[in-house]
């Protein structure tokens, strides 16, 4: 096989991967909480619902695609469009296996919280252009918790980057040969996944959408296949989260040897998966002034201070 | 009250928050071994006790008569007005409904009609499964309604005991009735 069908083959078929696998996503999810709730959850399409995903689509697909006459009908239009892009985009830099992943970038960790930072525009253009009121509490709101996790995002991240001395994430995993970085940045894997969390605007963190209070908060006015864009683009991103706290702080594709090394990371984001949303089941969601001040007085100075004592250690 | 500040205290403080946090998540994930509780319907009937409130039926007495005397106390109890019937007599003075419709569209199955009736003649079943496509489907005549059948009080016959002379038994013959009192006797 030649380098470039081996490029046209990880493009493709990570692209395929992600978006499918995010939209079964759905269907895990409800399932899942199903389980944790004492009810079944959908399991009538197909075998064990699994079908369910094709009827929501011929849905989403039939339904009116509705643009308000009172948005701004450009930024309306372009901002389910970066949701989508900026995760999927996100993806290239992932390293899934040897030889599985679509760039080794020498500042892919950097790549990563460019591109996901990025995905507040959406939020905020979303609900910018939607001229709804609910919407602009969900935008207002996703500015307050954007300012607050991504300083602390990065920052928890940076002790990894310290003991493996490279961007690169496809170093970052094969210098946990010795042992996973969970172990030794337990308290970053921890920030990080609460960063990830509001990252992917979910439950305890998901205030820009929160159903209870603002119908659907900034994507109130969305309907058809640019909803499902946000919809999709959020389960990207919890794929996305997981994959990264997988091949920054779980060795990535590394396991025992029985097992290919692609089986060993599929199996990792799949448990964390499964844990966002434990999480999303079990934990009610606060007021983002609560979330603010958790924020910056009790995860940056925890963040700082794993940087600093990380450091220290290793200059020691 | 004093604010507790303090070292330990918030160190305290922010344990709690942790620990139950845990706690909970543990909770949930214990779930996963426990049953659903869905009863997946068309699949799996619910269980429906006796006495549940559903499809309301008029019963015949053991001699396989109608029960019904149409006296109106169903109707006139009816929260929702959807009994609607009018009394007739045959020939031997036995009363029976001419018409007996119910707009089970408008029924709310409370029972009602069936505490007011003095005969137990109508009377709920536990049968919910009455869904239509045309509404007009959803009024009931007295043919959809008979049921061949005693139902909760096999036994009961309202005319043994009614004192009152239908053909084939006078009036006293009936079951704990004394023979009437002829007035025009000088008898004690």
């Amino acid at each position: 096989m030649t380098p470039v069908m081996a490029n046209l083959l990880n493009i493709v078929g990570i692209l395929v991967f992600v978006v499918f696998g995010a939209a079964m996503l759905t269907w895990v999810e409800r399932r899942v909480l199903g389980i944790w709730q004492d009810r079944h959850g959908p399991n009538r399409v197909g075998p064990f619902g699994t079908l369910q995903i094709v009827a929501d689509m011929i849905k989403l697909l039939v339904k009116e695609d509705w643009v308000p006459d009172f948005s701004d009908k450009f930024i309306f239009v372009i901002a389910p469009t970066i949701a989508m892009f900026v995760v999927v985009a996100a993806f290239a830099v992932i390293p899934m296996a040897p030889g599985v992943g679509i760039v080794d970038l020498n500042v892919g960790l950097l790549f990563f919280l460019a591109m996901t930072s990025l995905g507040v525009y959406a939020v905020m253009f979303g609900a910018y252009a939607s001229d709804n009121k609910y919407a602009l509490i969900g935008g207002i709101r996703a500015a307050a918790q954007m300012v607050s996790y991504e300083v602390f995002m990065g920052l928890s991240l940076m002790g990894v980057v310290m003991l493996a001395g490279s961007f690169d994430l496809r170093q970052v995993v094969l210098s946990q040969q010795d042992g996973w970085y969970i172990f030794p940045q337990f308290i970053g894997a921890f920030i990080f996944m609460m960063a990830g969390i509001a990252e992917s605007h979910r439950t305890p963190f998901d205030l820009p959408e929160a159903e209870h209070e603002l119908t659907a908060g900034f994507h109130t006015e969305y309907s058809g296949m640019k909803f499902a864009m946000f919809f999709i683009g959020e389960y990207v991103s919890v794929l996305l989260t997981s994959a990264m706290i997988t091949v920054l702080f779980l060795g990535g594709w590394l396991g025992p040897d029985f097992a290919p090394p692609l089986f060993w990371f599929l199996l990792k984001t799949l448990i964390l998966v499964l844990f966002m949303i434990l999480i999303r089941g079990s934990l009610p969601r606060p007021r983002y002034d609560q979330l603010m001040s958790f924020g910056w007085k009790c995860m940056l100075p925890l963040a700082l201070a794993n940087l600093v004592v990380t450091a220290a250690l290793i200059l020691r | 009250m004093k604010k507790k500040t303090g070292l330990f205290y918030q160190m305290y403080i922010w344990f709690d928050y942790i620990y139950s946090n845990l706690v909970t998540l543990w909770g949930v994930l214990s779930h996963t071994f426990t049953r659903a509780d869905t009863v997946q319907y068309p699949d799996q009937q619910p269980h429906l006790h006796p006495r549940f409130r559903g499809r309301i039926v008029l019963t015949k007495d053991p001699d396989g008569e109608e029960r019904c005397v149409a006296c109106n106390l169903c109707a006139s109890a009816c929260p929702t007005d959807c009994i609607s019937l009018q009394k007739t007599e045959d020939e031997s003075g036995r009363w029976y409904a001419d018409y007996f419709r119910i707009n089970f569209s408008r029924c709310v199955y409370c029972g009602l009609c069936e505490e007011a009736c003095p005969t137990y003649a109508i009377q709920l079943t536990p049968d919910f499964e009455m869904a239509e496509y045309v509404r007009q489907n959803m009024v009931y005549e007295k043919e959809h309604l008979l049921i061949n059948g005693p139902g909760k009080h096999p036994d009961y016959s309202f005319y043994a005991h009614s004192g009152k002379a239908v053909s084939g038994r006078q009036k006293g013959e009936g079951v704990n009735e004394a023979q009437p009192v002829d007035v025009r006797s000088l008898m004690p």
